[in-house]
């Protein structure tokens, strides 16, 4: 009481969201500035693992080095950034659009179907969720697509839990009763006055599940079961880097640095969000 | 009915439907165990032959039914690659996922605990600050990848700098074939083995649980009960020992079983990175090969672990907090 209110959108906040921006930014503009198809393998007798700041046979100067075919890490890093950076927004948006959709319906149409739905929702998260996404990558032919489906198959659980929560304290609020009363149909009462203000925790978990989901997907790659080569992930960059990590262990480390900032800097983001949205719920 | 019995039949539906569910996934995805084990060049007739051997040419429903009748006679099949029993597949490698497991939940525990409540102490001081950025930073970082690092450091650069033996670590492996088993020098070339994987599943589970440890007591010493205990003149040792940290038991059990499913995952890359042949490489083997005996029998261990680790943690909530025993 009688304590300033916390900021909205706190520094650490802002500079993470600066930072996932800049990210994006090099992700989508760095590897045009590459002088040459940062696909390509050309002289790899000349160029191969070359280390960072070196230069190789034929004068080209790399500052993170080259992988063992001889291609720039810097550009396969930002490469990688796109498809990594891609799979993870769009796993964890899908999965928060199916948990919004089944937490809402829950909560809204009561009775049985929520006592589906959540034993649904139950279930799923008592796998461990690793387990889940091996055994459904193994159901398809791995790549982009796959996984994506598959990050959202096993990504909804906890959002829809959250927003059937919130839906549930909110079916009583005055202004959902009022609408009601003035004779709106259930679904857009849902639509327009529910929902809008339940989506609040389902925001942060989303922004949280993005790292997650990133994270997540460089382990299926490091095992194979991920984006496949020639396309550049973080995950299929570390594993290419495995068996050089006692000859050229900058192969593995640019990418695992790049995907530790990222998981970082969506945590930070997702802790920022949550922390004044939780606080004013008080 | 009595809420520990409903608890008990919803536990027994849900390993059920955990079980059935991976069986059906499995049996679903394109080509079989047959596929991959016979040579490409040979006739279809030896491969309808094999898939009648393994049982493979029956429709799922048979299959599951078939299955699900031996297993209740106590008996998980044969392997389709390595031609072994499942049972003592499962008896070799559980015991070791166990193990690793066991050790790195106690250290998690341990550290992440008292990291969280250090950090509570100091909260928003620069040591919390430096302790936050450090427990972010490993919780971020992929556990196949801190592995990779951790053998680059404590194997390669150790070996070349000449480090003392002591911090010039294994590799591979969770045990040296050269080095007699029995005795001190089996448990020493055993802890050698097992300092890089313990320290990276302690590392990422720690930092992970130290966040939460934090967030809970920097709550609870906010309520009353602590003022009181401070007017009653209890200095800040028995306030964080005594009163905050007695009080965060029933969410730290909570924890606990909650970070069952991260340890099953990170033991999973873990194992592969360090070629330790517990439960995860037999498990991702398993998936490779389609291998359903094997796959089955491990999903069947998984399943019992994490469901029984919750029921656990219901019963440990209870013990830790009295208000809720009735």
């Amino acid at each position: 009481m009688g304590r300033p209110e916390a900021p909205l959108v706190t520094r650490a906040q802002r500079a993470a969201a600066c930072g996932l921006g800049l990210l994006v930014l090099a992700a989508l503009l760095g590897p045009l500035l590459a002088a040459d198809d940062p696909t390509a393998i050309t002289d790899v007798v000349a160029r191969r693992l070359v280390p960072p700041f070196g230069r190789d046979a034929s004068g080209g100067w790399h500052l993170l080095g080259t992988d063992r075919f001889g291609r720039d890490i810097l550009v396969r890093t930002l490469l990688a950034a796109r498809v990594s950076l891609l799979v993870g927004l769009l796993g964890s948006v899908l999965a928060a659009v199916i948990g919004v959709c089944v937490g809402a319906g829950a909560a809204w149409l009561g009775g049985w179907v929520d006592r589906t739905l959540m034993s649904v929702a139950d279930t799923f998260l008592a796998i461990p969720r690793l387990i889940l996404l091996l055994l459904c990558v193994a159901l398809w032919a791995p790549g982009f697509s796959t996984v994506i489906a598959v990050l959202a198959a096993t990504g909804w659980m906890g959002i829809a839990r959250l927003v059937r929560a919130e839906v549930l304290a909110l079916r009583s609020a005055g202004f959902v009763e009022a609408s009601r009363s003035l004779g709106a149909p259930s679904l857009r009462t849902l639509a327009a006055h529910v929902l809008p203000n339940a989506t609040g925790p389902a925001v942060v978990a989303t922004t949280l599940g993005v790292g997650n989901a990133v994270l997540m997907e460089s382990g299926l790659a490091f095992l194979g079961l991920g984006v496949q080569p020639p396309a550049a992930s973080w995950g299929n960059m570390i594993a290419g880097g495995r068996d050089l990590i006692v000859t050229a262990p900058w192969v593995a480390l640019a990418p695992g640095l790049a995907l530790i900032l990222t998981v970082m800097l969506c945590t930070e983001l997702g802790d920022g969000l949550s922390s004044p949205a939780a606080s004013r719920g008080r | 009915m009595p809420s520990h019995l409903r608890r008990g039949v919803e536990s027994v539906l849900l390993f059920g439907f955990v079980v059935t569910l991976t069986f059906v996934l499995a049996h679903l995805a394109p080509g079989d165990a047959a596929d991959l084990l016979i040579p490409p060049t040979a006739s279809p007739e030896d491969v309808a032959r094999l898939r009648t051997a393994l049982g493979l040419d029956a429709s799922m429903l048979a299959q599951y039914v078939r299955w699900i009748s031996q297993v209740l006679h106590g008996d998980l099949g044969v392997s389709f690659a390595l031609g072994e029993p499942v049972r003592d597949l499962l008896a070799r490698s559980l015991p070791i996922t166990l193990a690793l497991g066991a050790v790195s939940l106690t250290l998690t525990f341990v550290l992440g605990v008292s990291l969280g409540m250090w950090q509570a102490r100091h909260a928003g001081g620069w040591r919390d600050r430096i302790a936050s950025a450090a427990t972010i930073t490993v919780y971020a970082a992929p556990t196949f990848w801190l592995s990779l690092a951790l053998v680059a450091v404590f194997t390669y650069i150790a070996s070349r700098a000449g480090w003392p033996e002591a911090v010039r670590l294994p590799a591979m492996g969770w045990r040296d074939y050269r080095v007699e088993h029995a005795g001190l020098s089996g448990i020493r070339d055993l802890v050698r083995h097992a300092a890089l994987p313990v320290l990276v599943l302690t590392a990422v589970g720690a930092a992970g649980l130290s966040r939460y440890a934090r967030a809970s007591a920097i709550a609870l010493h906010r309520e009353g009960w602590v003022r009181t205990a401070r007017a009653k003149g209890a200095d800040t040792r028995q306030v964080w020992g005594r009163h905050v940290l007695a009080n965060a038991r029933p969410t730290l059990i909570v924890l606990l079983a909650l970070s069952l499913p991260g340890l099953v995952a990170g033991s999973v890359f873990v194992e592969g990175v360090f070629a330790w042949p517990g439960m995860g490489r037999l498990l991702l083997s398993s998936i490779g090969a389609r291998d359903y005996p094997v796959l089955m029998g491990a999903t069947l261990v998984y399943a019992a672990m994490v469901i029984v680790a919750n029921w656990l943690a219901d019963l440990g909530i209870a013990w830790a907090d009295p208000r809720r025993r009735s």
